[in-house]
C-alpha cells in the first residue's frame, strides 16, 4: 500500500463528491424554482369568467359560416391561412 | 371553364377545414351538438357562386365529438376572364367533409378528412391538430398539420360553338392530367388577458408543389395588329411556400357588446405581400336579437410574375396575368343579424337561431385593366379593373 | 454523507409542494352568505352534518348540466344527515335567478356576490365541489363535472354518512 496510491484513492471520491454536490444543489434550486414556487396563478380567476363565457365573446359563433366567409376572401384574393382560433370561453372542466 | 377560373387553385378545399376544425371553439369543452342549414350566394364581376351548405354535429359518448359537413359551389360565369378567353359556363362543385374531436383532460385530438370534386378538380385533405389549456385555462395552445392532395383535369369543348354562349359538350381533355400537393403548419396561441378581454396569435406556414396554374386562364402580350395584344397560355413556378401570421382582439363592452380588432401580415415566395385589417362590432338587443357590423380592409402586391400585359411573348420564364395575384386595395363593409326563436313542439331542441348576412366587397385593382375595353382605349391603356360584389349568407342553426 | 443529506433536501423540496396543494383533512373555512331564501346561512349550521359544497354559475354549461344531478341526491341522502348547499358566484344574480326559474332545486342556494368564498375555497375551475365531513373537515375537492362524476360524489358520501 502506497501512498501515492491511498492518495489518489480519496481524491478521487472528494473532487466527484463535490461535482455531484453541485448538481444536487442545483437541482434543488432548480426544482425550487419551478416546483418549489406555486405555478402561474391565473389572474382571471374561474369563478371571474362570466363576460369570457358570453356567447358573443366566441370567436366565431358559428362555423360554416366564418369558414365560408374565409373562402370568400381567400377566393379573390392571394393571401391565405393563419385565420383560425381556439379557445376562450368559460373554461369549466 | 372551372371553377378554377374563378379560384386559386387548391385553396378552396383547405378553406372547409373552418366548417369542420373550427368548432373547437371552447377550451377544455366538447362543441355542442348542432346542425346548420345554409345558403350562400355571392355576384360579382358577371359571376354567381350559390348554393348549400349543411353541417351536422354530435357527440358520441362524452370525449368525443363528429362533424359532417356538405357543400356545394353552384358557379355560372361569364366573367371579364372568361369573356376574354373563352365561354360562359355553369358547374357544379360538391365537397364532403368529415371531422372529429376527441376530449382528453385538457387536450383535444382533431382529425379531418375533406373530399372536393367538380368536373376538372379533386382534391383531399386530411388535417390533424392538437389543443392545449394551460395556465388556469388562461392559455390554448393549437398545433396543426395538414396535407392535401389535387388532380387536375382540362375541360374541353367537343363541339363548336359561338364564343359567347356555353358550350353544349363539355368532356375532359384526356392529355391533361396534373396533380399539385401541398403541406400547411399552423400554430395558435389564444390568451385571456382580462375578464373583458382577449387576444389571439395566429401563424401559419404553407407549401404547394406540383402544378399550381390555372390551364384555361392566359397572359398578354403587346403585339400590333388586331386588339394591340396577342393571348398565350400562363407559366406558373411549380412550388410555392407562404407564410402568415396575424393577431386579433375581442373586448367586451360594458354595455354587453364586443368589439374586435384584428389585423393579418401574408407573404410568399412569389412576392405577394398582403395586409388585412379588420374591425367588427357585435351588439345583441330585445332580448332574442344579435346584430353585427364590419369593416374590412385589404391591401395586396402583385405576384412578381405577374402583368397585365407582357411587353412581348416569352418574356419571362413565369408569367401570369391572374387578377388574384395582383395589386388591388379591397374594402368590403358587412351586417349580420341573428334572430333566437323556440321550437315549442321539439323541446330536444333547446336552442334555434334564423341568421343572415350581407357582406358588400369593392376590389380596385392598381395594375389589372379592363382588358374587354382593348379595341376601345388600346391595349394597356384600358381602365383599371374594379370589382363590385354582393354576398348573402342565410342560415338556420338548431342545437340539440 | 453531506452528499447524502443534499440528496435528501433536494427530494424533500420537490415533495413539499404537492403536500402543500392538497387541502383534505384541513378544516373547511367558515363563512356567512345570504341565501335565495332570504335569511343569511353559515356553514357553522350544519356541524354535525355532511356538507357538499356546489360553487356553480348560470353561464357555465357543466354547472347547469350537473344541477338536476346534485338534486336528486340532495333528494336521496338528505334524511340521512347530508346537505347541499349550491354557491352561486356570479356578482349579479338575476341570470341564475332566471335559470332556477326555469329548472328549481330544493337546496339551498347562496350567493357569493364579492367572491370571498371562491377565494376562501380557492375555487380552481367550473364547477367546484366540495364535500365536508360531521367534523368540518374538508374530504374531497372536485374540479369541473363531466357525465360520470356523479359517481365520485355518491362514493364520498355513502363513507362520510356513516362516519
Amino acid at each position: 500500500m502506497d501512498r501515492g496510491g491511498e492518495q489518489r484513492v480519496r481524491r478521487a471520491p472528494a473532487a466527484s463528491g463535490r461535482r455531484a454536490r453541485a448538481a444536487v444543489l442545483g437541482a434543488l434550486a432548480l426544482a425550487a424554482a419551478l416546483g418549489g414556487c406555486a405555478p402561474i396563478e391565473p389572474w382571471v380567476k374561474p369563478y371571474e369568467r362570466e363576460h369570457l363565457a358570453d356567447p358573443i365573446m366566441a370567436l366565431s359563433r358559428n362555423s360554416i359560416a366564418a369558414s365560408y366567409r374565409d373562402h370568400m376572401f381567400e377566393t379573390r384574393e392571394g393571401s391565405h391561412g393563419a385565420t383560425g382560433a381556439v379557445g376562450g370561453g368559460c373554461g369549466c372542466n | 371553364m372551372s371553377a378554377r377560373r374563378l379560384l386559386p387553385p387548391f385553396l378552396r378545399t383547405l378553406l372547409a377545414l373552418g366548417a369542420v376544425a373550427a368548432p373547437a371553439l371552447l377550451a377544455g369543452v366538447l362543441p355542442e351538438d348542432e346542425a346548420d342549414l345554409m345558403y350562400h350566394s355571392y355576384q360579382g364581376g358577371d359571376i354567381t357562386v350559390r348554393g348549400p351548405s349543411v353541417l351536422i354535429r354530435k357527440k358520441v359518448g362524452d370525449s368525443l365529438s363528429l362533424t359532417y359537413n356538405y357543400y356545394e359551389d353552384m358557379i355560372s360565369s361569364a366573367s371579364i376572364d372568361v369573356k376574354l378567353s373563352a365561354s360562359p359556363y355553369h358547374e357544379i362543385r360538391k365537397q364532403n367533409s368529415f371531422g372529429a374531436d376527441y376530449l382528453h383532460g385538457k387536450t383535444t385530438y382533431s382529425v379531418g378528412y375533406i373530399y372536393s370534386k367538380e368536373p376538372d378538380y379533386i382534391a383531399s385533405t386530411t388535417y390533424y391538430s392538437l389543443s392545449q389549456d394551460m395556465f388556469g385555462d388562461l392559455t390554448t395552445v393549437t398545433l396543426g398539420y395538414r396535407r392535401g392532395w389535387d388532380q387536375v383535369y382540362r375541360d374541353l369543348c367537343a363541339a363548336p360553338h359561338p364564343t359567347d354562349s356555353e358550350c353544349p359538350d363539355i368532356i375532359n381533355d384526356p392529355t391533361f392530367h396534373q396533380r399539385a400537393d401541398h403541406w400547411g403548419y399552423t400554430f395558435g396561441l389564444t390568451q385571456i388577458l382580462t375578464r373583458n378581454l382577449l387576444a389571439t396569435l395566429n401563424y401559419e406556414i404553407d407549401t404547394d408543389q406540383g402544378y399550381l396554374a390555372n390551364p384555361y386562364r392566359q397572359i398578354r402580350y403587346a403585339s400590333t395588329g388586331g386588339a394591340g395584344f396577342t393571348l398565350a397560355p400562363q407559366i406558373y413556378p411549380n412550388t410555392r411556400t407562404s407564410n402568415a401570421a396575424s393577431v386579433l382582439l375581442k373586448y367586451y363592452l360594458p354595455w354587453r357588446a364586443t368589439l374586435t380588432g384584428s389585423y393579418r401580415f401574408y407573404h410568399d415566395t412569389w412576392d405577394v405581400t398582403g395586409s388585412t385589417l379588420e374591425a367588427d362590432y357585435t351588439l345583441p338587443a330585445w332580448k332574442r336579437w344579435i346584430f353585427d357590423g364590419s369593416v374590412r380592409y385589404y391591401t395586396q402586391t402583385h405576384a412578381s410574375f405577374f402583368s397585365d400585359l407582357f411587353p412581348y411573348a416569352n418574356y419571362s420564364n413565369f408569367m401570369a396575368r391572374d387578377r388574384e395575384l395582383a395589386a388591388f386595395d379591397s374594402w368590403t363593409l358587412g351586417l349580420g343579424a341573428t334572430y333566437e326563436f323556440d321550437i315549442p313542439r321539439a323541446p330536444w331542441i333547446h336552442k334555434s337561431t334564423a341568421n343572415i348576412r350581407y357582406d358588400r366587397m369593392m376590389i380596385d385593382y392598381k395594375d389589372y385593366r379592363d382588358a374587354l375595353l382593348a379595341a376601345q382605349y388600346g391595349a394597356g391603356n384600358e381602365p383599371l379593373y374594379k370589382l363590385d360584389a354582393n354576398v348573402l349568407e342565410v342560415f338556420l342553426s338548431i342545437w340539440y | 454523507m453531506r452528499n447524502r443529506i443534499a440528496a435528501i433536501i433536494a427530494a424533500a423540496a420537490l415533495a413539499l409542494p404537492a403536500l402543500a396543494a392538497d387541502p383534505t383533512g384541513a378544516p373547511a373555512p367558515q363563512f356567512t352568505l345570504g341565501s335565495k331564501a332570504g335569511s343569511a346561512v353559515s356553514l357553522a349550521q350544519y356541524k354535525g352534518q355532511v356538507v357538499m359544497l356546489n360553487f356553480w354559475a348560470s353561464w357555465c354549461g357543466p354547472c347547469r348540466q350537473e344541477m338536476p344531478l346534485l338534486e336528486s341526491i340532495y333528494k336521496k341522502y338528505n334524511r340521512l344527515g347530508f346537505t347541499l348547499i349550491g354557491v352561486n358566484v356570479e356578482p349579479d344574480s338575476n341570470a341564475a335567478n332566471e335559470w332556477l326559474k326555469q329548472t328549481p332545486v330544493s337546496f339551498p342556494i347562496l350567493y357569493d356576490k364579492d367572491s370571498k368564498v371562491s377565494k376562501m375555497y380557492d375555487v380552481a375551475g367550473m364547477p367546484s365541489t366540495v364535500i365536508i365531513d360531521r367534523t368540518g373537515k374538508v374530504r374531497m375537492l372536485h374540479r369541473g363535472y363531466k357525465p360520470g362524476d356523479e359517481n365520485e360524489y355518491l362514493d364520498s358520501i355513502r363513507t362520510l354518512v356513516r362516519e
